[in-house]
């Protein structure tokens, strides 16, 4: 079986924060203790949506020694396959789901003498399990959060309220812009940075931090993303002996599992690695949008990371 | 089942001895008749009934006498046992682990009662009743870590995740196979291997740490590893090399079945969930050749193991000097009957020795 160990749950509540955003609760349906987790963990929702079965990574942001539910936030898109369509508008409140035990590529480095967040939009989850943890272990942190405007910031002014010394908050609509070289400049040695949010916030802050000399492994980034649709192709799986289409709206990953072939994945969106497939052959254009790969494989036409990444042409043959 | 403890010595006059029950669950770690390295590594949920593997943390009839021996090499070399700063929280969801492993698996000799973050702990075989604040190091004779470990069987090597690699950042490391924990604190899981030959170049560190890296809470993992041992020393340290090293050299065609040991170790890893480190639990289990012989199946395999075992494994297990006489030895068990499949003993099935 691929992925993590699986938790039966049911959704115990289920909260709109703001227009977009709503959090969702899950107790095990067996009424045991959840496993604890590490602040900046994740768990994958299976979702079953008729003959479709969707798996979204959503970043756990209940307390992390809390072992009574674990809490999720979710961005509504429009635009996207329809994951978070689907839990807005279709799971109700005693719904049974399967959710994966935690799986962390986001943990804090604990030998961090403080800890300075940023955050943008959603991005803001995984920090609130993280601060919960800080405020249990007794690390330093600060935070900064940037959103659109106050009704997009979801838990700033909980975030606020409570911390009033470690949050400052940002919004975009009224030209509030982190000062970062400033900021980055006047931390402690000692001090690492995280960042979770749009994948221009993540390239600034890292770009940032890179030009002013922070060490590499004092910055910490995550960013899931979403698989996009495109055009439908048609994949042979050589070792399974196996010819499936992949439909618009479906991702590599999910066709081939649902051929029923059993791949390897965590994440399933574009970071863990997990996924990471041999191509025997192929005569077409791949369409690379994971973080794993390097450049190089990307360009060589030998490797695909299948939860995120596409194919468009004539003949895509993978070792699977 | 109610396990008699055996009152033993691993050091001095070697009263160490296994009873038939031991020999016949022992880890005997070679599944076919040839061994090279592999990366080797399965899920680490139960096993066979009786077997080494059924429980996530076997005791055994050693235990008492192991914690002892234990108690004696931190006496005089306390850096076998390391934290760093870090690492605290790790030793915390380490301590968790082992008591609610023990108290579910072995309800008989562990007991565990938790109100909140008040712990009560009972260690019957070692008559220990300690209560303490879970998460309030103030609260316990030692750090979470070494009081934990000061009451589990095996060497435990608590490593921190990050950079992509896996950090030897903490550990308990009195049983070891040649390795010191003082001298490796602090690397990174290719520097601590790099003495090791050949696997390098196959390749196997950079797919086995992948997979070390993927390993999640709640799906640990097991391998088996094995090395050579004359008399039965559980602490075969760098540190202490010139009072062990020298045995070596008292091996006799007279006394080779009763000293020497094949020493397995059952390594497990395991996702530690507060503070995404993991643990790699080394457990030692030591098995004179005279009683491995017992078994027909695994004296016909040993003697072929060793026999064909390539020159520079042989040198860097340390045995190279001594392999000639355990040839001899072994051969007098290998009638050249082929074996079945598996490391298991297959006492009912296996025929007798034909010599």
């Amino acid at each position: 079986m691929s992925g993590a160990e699986k938790i039966a749950v049911r959704v115990t509540e289920i909260t709109p924060v703001n227009d977009l955003i709503t959090r969702f609760r899950f107790e095990r349906t067996d009424g045991g203790p959840m496993p604890m987790f590490s602040g900046g963990a994740h768990t994958v929702v299976e979702m079953k949506d008729g003959d479709v079965t969707r798996l979204n990574p959503y970043s756990l942001m209940s307390d992390p020694m809390d072992q009574s539910a674990y809490t999720i936030s979710v961005r509504r898109d429009d635009e996207g396959r329809g994951g978070s369509l689907f839990l807005h508008n279709k799971v109700a409140v005693g719904d049974e789901m399967v959710i994966s035990y935690p799986v962390n590529l986001f943990p804090l480095d604990l030998r961090a003498k403080k800890h300075l967040f940023f955050a943008g939009g959603i991005g803001i989850t995984p920090f609130l399990s993280q601060i919960k943890q800080m405020e249990r272990t007794g690390g330093k942190w600060e935070l900064h959060f940037a959103a659109r405007n106050p009704g997009l910031a979801a838990y700033a002014d909980t975030l606020t309220a409570q911390y009033p010394h470690h949050v400052h908050v940002y919004y975009d609509d009224d030209n509030q812009r982190i000062a970062l070289e400033s900021l980055l400049d006047g931390q402690p040695l000692g001090t690492h940075i995280y960042v979770c949010g749009p994948k221009g916030m993540i390239d600034w802050v890292r770009n940032t931090a890179a030009d002013l000399g922070w060490p590499r492994e004092a910055v910490h980034h995550e960013e899931f993303l979403a698989p996009k649709p495109g055009k439908p192709f048609e994949v042979k799986l050589a070792i399974s002996n196996k010819v499936v289409q992949v439909g618009e709206h479906e991702s590599l990953l999910e066709a081939i599992e649902r051929a029923g072939v059993d791949a390897p994945y965590l994440c399933r969106g574009g970071a863990c690695g997990q996924c990471e497939t041999d191509v025997i052959d192929y005569d077409g254009t791949f369409i690379h949008r994971d973080h794993w790969l390097e450049e190089d494989e990307h360009a060589s036409g030998k490797k695909i990371m299948p939860c995120v990444s596409r194919f468009e042409g004539k003949t895509l043959v993978l070792d699977r | 089942m109610t396990i008699q403890f055996n009152d033993e010595t691993f050091r001095e006059d070697y009263s160490f001895k296994n009873s038939p029950w031991a020999i016949k669950r022992f880890p005997f770690p070679f599944d076919k008749d040839d061994y090279m390295y592999s990366v080797n590594m399965e899920p680490h949920r139960g096993g066979r009934e009786g077997s080494v593997f059924q429980n996530r943390f076997d005791v055994d009839e050693h235990y008492v006498s192991e914690m002892r021996d234990r108690a004696l090499v931190l006496d005089n070399d306390p850096l076998r046992c390391q934290s760093l700063p870090h690492m605290t929280l790790a030793g915390w969801d380490l301590l968790e682990l082992i008591m609610v492993a023990k108290s579910e698996d072995y309800p008989d000799l562990f007991e565990l009662h938790r109100d909140g973050n008040r712990w009560r702990w009972v260690n019957k075989p070692m008559g220990i009743d300690d209560t303490f604040t879970f998460l309030d190091e103030a609260t316990l004779p030692y750090g979470p870590m070494e009081y934990i470990t000061r009451q589990a069987q095996g060497d435990w090597a608590v490593l921190d995740q990050r950079d992509d690699n896996l950090w030897m950042d903490a550990g308990m490391i009195t049983t070891q196979a040649d390795w010191s924990l003082d001298f490796d604190i602090g690397m990174n899981f290719f520097e601590w291997h790099a003495p090791v030959p050949l696997a390098h170049e196959k390749g196997i560190f950079v797919r086995a740490l992948k997979f070390l890296l993927n390993i999640q809470q709640g799906a640990p993992a097991r391998r088996l590893n094995w090395t050579m041992t004359v008399n039965p020393l559980l602490d075969t340290s760098p540190e202490n090399y010139h009072k062990w090293g020298i045995q070596k050299t008292t091996l006799t065609p007279e006394n080779i079945g009763a000293k020497q040991h094949l020493r397995v170790e059952l390594q497990t890893f395991y996702r530690l969930p507060r503070s995404n480190a993991m643990v790699f639990p080394i457990r030692c289990y030591l098995c004179a050749f005279q009683d491995l012989m017992t078994v027909p199946k695994w004296g016909r395999r040993l003697h072929r193991v060793i026999r064909d075992l390539p020159e520079e494994l042989a040198t860097y297990k340390g045995f190279i000097d001594n392999r000639p006489m355990m040839i001899d030895y072994l051969s007098q068990f290998d009638d050249g009957l082929p074996t079945s499949p598996g490391i298991w003993p297959d006492l009912d099935t296996e025929p007798q020795l034909q010599k």
